[in-house]
């Protein structure tokens, strides 16, 4: 053993007697990280929101004041939050509903290569870029496009004339339309969803619905009474994803919809384009205290043994 | 690209923290940067540009004014590019690292007040004397008689409309988008008229209302005060009922044009002559209310690490074939006119394409300040226009 005393050994030796030295040289960095890059930049930006800008220069004044906390509660910026916020929500149901029966469907009846070609299925789009997915939803979805030229085939164009009518929903085309931009973000968004649904359900054993099944439970009952409250951490996990994405996305709602800002988008003009960042700070805290009520949910629904 | 922009939002937030601790150095220097004749080149041009602005070939290699003034000059460039014109003030008040700019209207004269750029010496560029003669002493580089900057490239917003729609009679007016009317085709043109998805369009509705409601007494569409800003507001309240889709990238719009039956929209002469290459039914006037626009001008910071190659810059920046290929490239229209004739990627038409004749019935995007850009009295700042504008489109 004579190898024993090479430096490299003598640092093992080392480094095993003294614990705490071990552990800060394995922790350091990314402790260094979350508190000092990501806590430090949360706490710049928490400070940013407490300046105001100076109405003769546009340059930021760094004495403290609200004045920018109260331009936050506005009714237009409480609009473009109430607009984000209810597109995240319905993406999220969306999802669940679309997501569910072909995450339990894989979980359940497919298994060997058969299993591994959805999961696949599911995760290609993932593979190709962001950008010309969105792109190219516009293009299905244009007044020109795919959609209603198909609609007009099978003589459906007053029907898609009807909804593109409605309220709200509506607008000049599906692509320039809430329902359009809807569809994308729920297309976009639907494999963060379908995973970890897949994988709850998975873990659900069968004997529990065997059993379920010889107590008489009929599979209405069965679903409702044992899959739904084992698979619910999947979904709750499901839906972070979903929902957080939706809240921070800011290119779709430039691309497809009526360009009815959402909160990223009116956080971007405001740094960006305005240079007022103090506002821009204030406004980036709509999201975060949105997301620490929404995962202190999830955890209590087990979201997080789920990942 | 998503990832990466979070990272870089997460760097610059730390960064800020730093650049907030080493604030008050290198202020005070005086007019350093000044010199007298322009001497041998440093080897190196830092240039703070428009996208597409500075081209070296890699692009499209018919489009290249770069390879050859580092040829002449021996001075190798590099191009830090800005998408706004907030981007391009912070840029070059952040650091000294830069030489040159090319600032629009909006940002020109902010960088002149604050004493970022320096007074460029005309004698020092020889070439000056070729351009265009109404854009010599234009007011967005010219303070107290001193010329900041050596104009490079301008365009006009204009009034794009598709031929198929209109026919025989081209509209003549900001109103086809501004008001609900039936359209020459029979139909309303609710949902297929387009806006600009930018503060700096509030403009557009003042101009517009400059010439139908006189009574506002509306003289500058950047100088606005309280009422005829409002009133502005409205028009553009009254406009979010008809617009489909609010624009701000040309390459959106050129599909929407395709695919999305837009009838007419304010536009640059970058999309519609993308358009008509395509053969799309797609023409564009400037209306008779007039038209928004942009100037923008090549200004030398004042510290500027290379002053030498930055004049050697400034002269190269005006030769007919670099204006002619750049105008032909970005659908502008050049500073110096003698670009127009004969240049081969521009053709005998482009300048005119793109909006020569037009230069007096535009108004030249200038930031709206409170104290009016120092004419007195009391404007809506810009900052105001940012909320408010994002208000309307999102249907307040």
């Amino acid at each position: 053993m004579t190898t024993s005393t090479s430096p490299l050994h003598r640092l093992s030796a080392s480094l095993y007697r003294r614990r705490r030295l071990r552990l800060g040289l394995l922790l350091g960095l990314p402790v260094l990280w979350l508190v000092g890059v990501y806590g430090g930049s949360l706490v710049s930006l928490l400070t940013q929101s407490f300046f105001r800008i100076d109405t003769f220069s546009g340059t930021v004044d760094r004495s403290p004041t609200l004045q920018t906390w109260q331009q936050v509660f506005t009714d237009a910026n409480m609009a473009v939050a109430g607009r984000t916020i209810g597109m995240a929500a319905a993406v999220t149901i969306a999802a669940v509903a679309v997501g569910f029966p072909l995450a339990y469907y894989i979980a359940r009846y497919t298994s060997g290569k058969t299993k591994s070609a959805m999961v696949l299925a599911v995760l290609i789009p993932l593979w190709s870029s962001y950008l010309v997915r969105v792109y190219s939803w516009k293009l299905i979805l244009a007044a020109e496009g795919i959609v209603s030229w198909a609609s007009g085939l099978v003589g459906m164009t007053g029907v898609l004339g009807w909804i593109l009518d409605l309220p709200v929903i509506g607008g000049p085309s599906l692509s320039t339309s809430t329902l359009g931009q809807f569809i994308v973000f729920v297309y976009i968004w639907l494999p963060y969803m379908i995973l970890p649904i897949q994988a709850a359900v998975e873990r659900v054993p069968r004997s529990f619905l065997e059993a379920s099944a010889d107590l008489g439970g009929r599979p209405a009952t069965t679903f409702r009474r044992v899959v739904w409250p084992l698979a619910l951490p999947g979904v709750a996990a499901g839906s972070i994803f979903t929902f957080s994405l939706t809240l921070g996305d800011y290119i779709i709602p430039t691309v497809i919809g009526d360009s009815s800002p959402f909160i990223g988008l009116a956080i971007y003009s405001q740094q960006g384009v305005a240079g007022n960042l103090p506002l821009a700070a204030a406004l980036s805290f709509i999201p975060i205290v949105v997301m620490a009520l929404y995962l202190t949910g999830a955890r209590k629904m087990g979201a997080f043994e789920a990942l | 690209m998503r990832h990466r922009a979070t990272w870089l939002a997460a760097l610059t937030a730390f960064g800020m923290i730093l650049a907030a601790c080493g604030d008050s150095a290198g202020t005070d220097e005086g007019d350093s940067g000044a010199i007298t004749e322009v001497g041998e080149g440093e080897g190196a041009l830092s240039i703070v540009a428009w996208a597409g602005y500075i081209e070296d070939g890699s692009t499209d290699p018919a489009f290249d004014w770069v390879t050859q003034y580092e040829t002449d000059t021996g001075c190798e460039v590099s191009v830090k590019t800005a998408g706004t014109s907030d981007e391009m003030v912070a840029l070059m008040t952040g650091s000294d690292e830069f030489d040159l700019v090319t600032a629009s209207g909006d940002a020109s004269l902010r960088l002149i007040a604050g004493g970022t750029v320096q007074e460029v010496n005309t004698e020092l560029v020889p070439s000056w004397s070729t351009v265009d003669e109404r854009l010599q002493n234009a007011p967005w580089h010219t303070v107290d008689g001193k010329h900041y900057g050596v104009p490079y490239q301008w365009g006009a917003n204009v009034l794009a409309y598709n031929t198929e729609v209109f026919g025989d009679t081209p509209p003549d007016s900001w109103s086809v988008v501004f008001e609900e009317t039936t359209l020459p085709d029979g139909e309303s043109n609710a949902g297929r008229v387009q806006a600009y998805d930018g503060p700096i369009y509030v403009a557009d509705a003042a101009l517009y209302l400059k010439s139908t409601q006189p009574d506002l007494g509306i003289n500058d569409p950047y100088q606005l005060t309280e009422d005829q800003y409002q009133a502005a507001l409205n028009v553009l309240r009254g406009q979010r009922d008809l617009v489909g889709r609010y624009w701000h990238d040309a390459f959106i719009q050129i599909d929407d044009f395709t695919n999305e039956g837009v009838a007419a929209s304010s536009s640059w002469p970058f999309q519609v002559n993308v358009l008509v290459g395509a053969e799309a039914p797609i023409a564009s006037v400037v209306p008779k209310e007039g038209a928004t626009g942009w100037a923008d001008t090549t200004m030398m910071h004042v510290n500027a690490p290379h002053p030498n190659c930055a004049y050697k810059w400034l002269e190269w920046s005006l030769n007919p074939k670099l204006q002619g290929d750049l105008a032909a490239w970005f659908g502008s229209v050049p500073a110096a006119p003698s670009a127009c004739d004969g240049n081969e990627l521009l053709g005998p038409d482009g300048c005119t394409t793109n909006g020569l004749d037009n230069f007096d019935q535009i108004s030249f995007w200038k930031t709206p300040t409170e104290d009016c850009n120092g004419t007195g009295g009391e404007c809506v700042p810009y900052y105001r226009w940012v909320t408010d504008y994002l208000a309307v489109i999102g249907g307040r």
